[in-house]
């Protein structure tokens, strides 16, 4: 048992009193409210774009618990432009197959990455304690204006017009106020800011009660996801295993609507269940957990200057991952267009596509999370009929196991939006205005390995295939020329992009695509940085 | 066999959602009515013996054991 203290990983941060605490009221341009992922996310992004980031929490250490464990391709290609991506493939363990069960016969499988040659895997496993005490690591290891990074800060008051914010706060040595030009409520499902402005959390709620417990014990499970439909070990429930790093297994059971939560929590309860499952009781119990969830969103996401990120503003089942991956996509989607305007070098409407791009978005997730959980927790008898009806037809027929919805695992959002300019060309390749790039391994003119995101980094770029006419410039833009700042190595390039020479592809700060031409003339590039920056 | 066994529809997901979504608030019997009435709608529509018997006869295999409930 003591290995399984030692096991117990908890960060500890001291609270260090501001000057802002003393004298009259401080004005910072940006505040943001919650150091969890996404909080540090945003933070972490404004800040690698030149903004001073004031960013509140209201404990002092990292929890225990794994909590949120996936982490998808597209989420650890932001990690990685915001300088932890590598840290956190390192430390987690890669998968990307997932298998899905009846009973003992396997119904079939899916790979999340069938394709190779991008730099970040399909998903990692990592408990959500490392995510947040590298993404620390790296708040503070930015330089000055940087971001000022203050625990044990409780925000207790918000009151937000047309300007700006005045936030109360309380500390152990007392309450203070600090103004803010904006601010970001990135403070959880439970938000506080939420409550704080009279705002309906609304959507649909679920009964089902499931059981997360983390084990650690020495298993030989491949890194893969593992569901089951009515298992041996668990008759008529669901169950899902994963791995973790260090030897911890996420087992997630489901146990019906009338459980009692407190009841299933007790060791002497879970034991036997996961006994069961395992076929031995070779392991120690890392975290257990009861939870239910519900699928629910705010209308809006910008009030004001009060902008909502993550679960505050959108939350989902667990069931695909797209919790803390969509939120770290909202911090994605945000933090260079709030950049731009602080900076004011785009106009404030610039963050109504913040809306616009991650309400669609949350959509997306919650209608995929709400499809699995009626598969995996049907409401009514009938319900379990059509499922059970899908079940029984899998075995039998293709089109029956492509309804059985174990959870659709996170894919990022493409954005029909307003900020793309529409393809005059004709294309092939996966590249897609408002899609995320797709990576691709090239080499630079030192003939070193570089991949194309890391290459494309967080700024406007144009990025242009060599041709007969000189690469287009813009004063907004980076020019990157593949033909001669990067060498595509296998063509992997030309074939995800259908690169032409002379080709031009516009990029925005979140690395999505937003514009491209088979030849652009410099009216076209124009309009496009224009609209991409709101100013059109 | 000429029923079609690969997925034709091009979001099962959301053709799963539409039937579940058909359900909400009814009770046990209005639910197994209206599931009838969609089965002869469908069956119309499919408009060919054959394949009515093809589906009723995968509809039959796929029956699982009596023994599991």
């Amino acid at each position: 048992m003591a290995e399984a203290r030692d096991r117990k990983v908890l960060y500890q941060f001291e609270y260090a009193r501001s000057p802002d605490q003393d004298g009259s009221v401080t004005r910072r341009p940006v505040v943001v409210i919650g150091a969890g992922p996404v909080g540090l996310c945003v933070a972490i992004d404004l800040a690698q774009r030149g903004v001073p980031v004031v960013l509140l929490d209201d404990a002092d250490r990292i929890g225990e618990g794994s909590r949120g464990i996936c982490y998808a391709k597209r989420t650890l290609e932001i990690l990685d432009r915001l300088g932890v991506g590598e840290a956190c493939v390192d430390k987690g363990v890669t998968w990307q197959l997932g298998k899905v069960f009846q009973g003992e016969r396997m119904l079939y499988q899916f790979d999340l990455l069938p394709e190779t040659g991008h730099k970040m895997p399909a998903f990692i496993n990592l408990q959500q304690y490392y995510l947040e005490h590298h993404l620390v690591a790296r708040a503070r290891a930015i330089a000055l204006p940087g971001i000022d990074l203050r625990w044990r800060n409780k925000v207790v008051g918000l009151e937000h017009d047309g300007n700006g914010a005045r936030l109360a706060i309380d500390t152990p040595d007392g309450p203070y106020q600090l103004d803010a030009d904006w601010v970001i409520a990135a403070d959880g499902a439970r938000s506080p800011c939420r409550a704080m402005l009279g705002l309906d959390f609304v959507g649909e709620v679920f009964e089902e009660r499931f059981l997360i417990a983390d084990v650690k014990m020495i298993g030989d499970f491949p890194s893969e996801r593992w569901f089951w439909f009515d298992p041996p070990f668990h008759e008529g429930r669901s169950a899902l295993l994963h791995k973790q790093p260090d030897d911890v297994w996420r087992i997630d059971l489901g146990l019906g609507a009338d459980a009692d939560a407190s009841e299933e929590q007790k060791p002497e309860r879970v034991t036997p269940r996961i006994r069961q499952m395992l076929g031995h009781d070779d392991f120690t119990l890392e975290w257990v957990s009861v939870y239910t969830f519900q699928c629910r969103r705010l209308e809006r996401f910008v009030h004001g200057r009060v902008v909502f990120a993550g679960d505050s503003a959108h939350q989902v089942s667990p069931f695909g991952a797209r919790g803390a991956n969509s939120g770290i996509q909202d911090a994605d989607n945000l933090a260079w267009k709030l950049a731009l305007v602080v900076k004011g070098e785009a106009p404030e409407s610039l963050l109504d596509s913040y809306e616009q791009e991650r309400s669609a978005a949350a959509d997306e997730n919650i209608g995929h999370s709400t499809r699995s959980t009626d598969f995996i927790a049907p409401r009514t008898a009938q319900e379990t009929r059509f499922r059970d009806a899908a079940l029984a037809l899998a075995a039998h027929a293709d089109f029956a196991k492509r309804m059985v919805n174990s959870g659709r695992l996170s894919m990022p959002s493409t954005y029909d939006t307003p900020l793309s300019t529409p393809d005059r060309d004709a294309w092939e390749g996966s590249a897609r205005p408002g899609a995320p790039l797709p990576d691709a391994p090239m080499r630079d003119q030192a003939g070193r390995s570089v991949w194309l995101l890391d290459a494309v980094g967080s700024g406007i770029v144009l990025l242009h295939v060599a041709g007969d006419d000189p690469p287009p410039q813009h004063p907004m833009a980076r020019t990157l020329v593949v033909g001669r700042d990067l060498v595509d190595e296998d063509g992997a390039f030309a074939r995800r992009f259908d690169a032409s020479p002379g080709a031009t592809y516009l990029i925005r700060p979140d690395q999505h695509l937003c514009a491209r031409w088979r030849k652009a003339d410099r009216d076209a590039i124009d309009d496009a940085i224009a609209r991409m920056t709101g100013a059109a | 066999m000429k029923l079609a066994l690969d997925n034709r529809l091009p979001d099962p997901d959301r053709a799963y959602r539409a039937l579940i979504d058909a359900h909400r608030g009814l009770g046990d019997e209005e639910s197994a009515a209206l599931n009838t009435r969609l089965v002869l709608i469908l069956a119309n529509q499919l408009g060919d013996q054959a394949l009515l018997e093809e589906a009723i006869a995968l509809a039959r295999a796929a029956q699982p054991d009596s023994s599991r409930g």
